[in-house]
């Protein structure tokens, strides 16, 4: 905890200086948006330095050995721990609480349009609601699995130790709650109104929040492209012994191919804001009377965004068909198809960005291919479909949790592409554009590809890191409750879309009334079935009954380690001999354990084995 | 390039006792190279997205009044210094640390050279074509980002020359040297297409 409260101190003794310098300086006030960067960064540096970037770096670059905080005690999960399972469960407790604020949001928003009019939101804090609600959920949604169960699990599924660069991991990971603070302190600056998406012009002359939106932003993309490298860069190297390409689990494939996106696009998002940020402070002008258009911003922003929709699902797709093998008990169908899906939708997704922008006055002619590369995205996703209806076909179901939120992922994720056509084609999307459709489509694309998926890994993989098992009725009960009620929320909004009613206004006619107030009700029980997740999963880290190390006799290599896993994860070096996902196929293998190995394994650890 | 070598101090070290750090990065130059490429790579698309904004908004315009002959100069000073900083690669790959420290130092050198020439070419850019201009909104936007990269790659052979005065990095094991210079290179490289894309089109 000292580390914590030194960062603190350290965090805040670099705004106040980062603020008085420049007023000192430049002079102005100290709410200035240039005193104000400043202070955001001197501010972070003094965090950083102060959780631990001292002495696992710093040292190093004065010439002494790095250190980092001690592996043992609960403590270290509020330390600068460079243990990927402690940052795991950092990402994910983070991640999980942010989802829960970004969720406070959204049932606000439902209650303002419950009725026609207005309700406890004015329109302008409805917008501000709106933004916060999207940044804080779409950062859940890009870095919830990934930073949660990538972090995690990747090293344990491959075979390492730990990540390739775990003191980059631990970086990346620090960099997060300064974002958090900044998203969640912007109202004090007069919050930030122009959505997650912050299009210029708007974002360029709102009111003084949307400045720490762009700096939270521009660090958070840090903190992915880090974290992407860090995942690249374990699945190449560290691969144990054996493990070919076509033995990886599908879900350290999944990751892969997801960061493969986010370290390549990530930087996009950060340019446009940083456009936004220089045209705010520094007196350019890319979005002002004279030269700039809002254009720039789209084209540069969607060439992030819409990539990231993939980042955000990919991992969600790796999590169903990990899990849909064991608990149909087949081999998974299509391995080798399902692989070239995702990293075909890995090259795709950077050539549709335009399709946001078909009633944004963009060049006619770009109108046509952009609509059918986005067409043509469906087919390698359908592979990943194919992949996963071909395992469930005939298998024996074990209809547990993750299963049946599974199958809730698939319904939803194929009401989310399908309606994602009408959106592709230009003819309807003018129609549709910007209408509570998009919304209902969306929702339907990211809450169920990406973060049914999390919600599926949260009780998959909870015995592996509690150790414990989680009450199975009630998170069936879950299971159930969240997919019928995210439906009952978000269908009524495809039909009010479909019949015009506009997005991101906290008011709409009368004639909507009837659709709206049901989707709210749904939208409240929906939000109450979260009370249930955390009071199951809070309940059963502690009370619950020992899982032992594999509850889903499930053939990845994470499972044939104790649960939560050793330190070093394997006490001897595993090689793998086999598929990893051949159930039920006779004399089938995956992976041994070299004993012969283990003492130079343990050696090269250092570990007490 | 040898990617096995670890030399058993290193390796003894490194791996120390309780809350030790217990994977150095000595220990595994082959992720370290792919980890810095994959660096580079990322950076590459920052570049490209304020290029890319820059012909967007402006097309190939360019105004009167630009200082060639400076802008020339500063190429060259730039291009040398990654003559440089390649040989104090190559020195202290073969363990020479005397010129290793040498043409760090060099390199510093002229890595201020270029940071000058570029503060001067600033407040030349500020009365001709300022920043609310249509050219001076991409002019010091490109201008600016880089020499950020510049000032972060002097910061980081700073470092690299600190830790070579100090007796670090030797010939098994001059991964931290080899990491900045990989980085000075790409500042050099983002330089070559920023230069012709403000100066030449």
């Amino acid at each position: 905890m000292k580390y914590i409260f030194r960062a603190s101190v350290l965090a805040f003794v670099g705004y106040v200086a980062g603020i008085w310098l420049t007023v000192t300086i430049r002079g102005g006030s100290p709410t200035d948006e240039v005193a104000v960067i400043f202070g955001f960064i001197l501010g972070l540096i003094g965090w950083l330095s102060g959780i631990g970037g001292l002495e696992a770096f710093g040292r190093q670059w004065m010439g002494k050995k790095p250190k980092t905080s001690p592996e043992k005690g609960w403590t270290r999960y509020f330390e600068f721990s460079i243990d990927h399972k402690v940052i795991g469960i950092q990402y994910g407790v983070t991640f999980i609480t942010v989802l829960l604020i970004g969720g406070i949001g959204a049932m606000l928003m439902r209650i303002e349009l419950a009725s026609a009019g207005q309700g406890i939101l004015d329109l302008d804090d409805f917008n501000k609601v709106v933004s916060m609600h999207g940044i804080l959920m779409v950062a859940v949604a890009v870095a919830g699995i990934l930073g949660a169960f990538g972090n995690y699990i990747i090293p344990i599924q491959v075979g390492a130790s730990d990540m390739a660069f775990p003191r980059l991991n631990a970086l990346a990971f620090w960099l997060v709650p300064p974002v958090a603070i900044a998203l969640l302190g912007a109202p004090f600056l007069g919050a930030f109104n122009a959505g997650w998406t912050s299009y210029a012009p708007l974002s360029v002359t709102n009111e003084s929040g949307q400045i720490l939106f762009n700096l939270a932003i521009i660090t958070f993309g840090l903190s992915s492209i880090l974290g992407g490298i860090n995942v690249l860069v374990t699945i190449i190297t560290m691969r144990a012994p054996g493990m070919t390409w076509g033995r990886l689990p599908i879900f350290s494939w999944a990751c892969f191919a997801a960061s493969l996106l986010s370290f390549c696009v990530t930087q996009f998002f950060a340019a446009s804001l940083i456009l936004v940020t220089m045209d705010r402070v520094a007196g350019t002008s890319f979005f002002g009377p004279d030269v700039g258009t809002g254009l720039l911003f789209e084209h540069i922003f969607w060439f992030y965004s819409h990539p990231a929709v993939y980042i955000m699902v990919l991992p969600g797709f790796g999590v169903i068909l990990e899990l849909v093998p064991t608990f149909a008990r087949k081999p998974l169908f299509a391995y080798k198809a399902a692989v070239v899906g995702m990293l075909s939708i890995v090259g795709l997704s950077v050539v549709v960005w335009a399709h946001h922008m078909f009633t944004s006055g963009m060049a006619d002619f770009l109108h046509g291919p952009f609509m059918i590369l986005t067409e043509a995205i469906s087919v390698p996703t359908g592979l990943v479909f194919l992949s996963m209806i071909g395992t469930l076909w005939m298998g024996r179901l074990w209809f547990r949790t993750p299963l049946l939120l599974a199958f809730g992922w698939l319904f939803n994720f194929l009401i989310g592409g399908i309606t994602g056509i009408f959106l592709a084609d230009v003819a309807t999307d003018i129609h549709l554009h910007d209408t509570y459709y998009v919304v209902a489509h969306f929702h339907y694309t990211i809450v169920g590809g990406s973060i049914f998926g999390l919600l599926a890994a949260l009780f998959y993989w909870f015995p592996k890191f509690t150790g414990r098992m989680y009450n199975e009725r009630l998170g069936q009960i879950f299971a159930v409750w969240v997919t019928v009620m995210f439906n009952f929320t978000f269908i009524p909004l495809f039909w009010v879309g479909i019949n015009g009613m506009n997005r991101r206004i906290g008011d709409y006619p009368e004639a909507f009334q009837g659709a709206n107030r049901f989707a709210s009700i749904s939208a409240l029980i929906l939000g109450a079935s979260f009370l249930l997740l955390i009071g199951n999963l809070l309940y059963s880290a502690i009370k619950g009954p020992k899982a032992g190390p594999n509850p889903w006799n499930s053939r990845t290599l994470e499972w044939q380690v104790s649960s939560p896993p050793p330190q070093h994860n394997f006490t001897s070096q595993p090689r793998i001999v086999g598929h990893p996902y051949d159930y039920g196929v006779e004399g089938s293998l995956y992976a041994v354990f070299d004993e012969a190995g283990a003492g130079e394994s343990a050696e090269l650890e250092g570990s007490p084995a | 390039m040898t990617t096995d070598i670890v030399p058993d101090a290193v390796a003894e070290d490194s791996h120390g006792g309780h809350g030790e750090y217990h994977q150095d990065t000595a220990f595994q130059p082959r992720a370290n190279r792919i980890g810095l490429w994959m660096f580079i790579f990322s950076e590459c698309f920052l570049f490209a997205a304020f290029l890319a904004a820059r012909f967007y908004s402006t097309g190939t315009y360019r105004p009167e009044g630009l200082n060639q002959a400076l802008a020339l100069t500063l190429t060259m000073v730039l291009l040398v210094s990654s003559i440089s900083a390649y040989l104090a690669e190559v020195s202290i790959k073969y363990n020479h640390r005397r010129n290793f420290k040498l043409f760090t130092i060099v390199t510093i050198l002229l890595g201020f050279v270029f940071l000058a020439g570029v503060a001067v070419e600033l407040t030349e850019a500020i009365q001709h074509y300022p920043p609310e201009t249509p050219y001076g909104t991409s002019y010091f936007m490109l201008i600016g980002l880089h020499a950020f990269h510049v000032f972060s790659g002097i910061v980081a052979l700073f470092i690299v020359l600190f830790l070579g005065f100090r007796g670090h990095f030797g010939s098994s094991d001059y991964w931290g040297a080899e990491g900045v210079v990989k980085y000075w290179h790409f500042v050099d490289l983002a330089w070559v297409i920023i230069y012709p894309t403000l100066y030449l089109f």
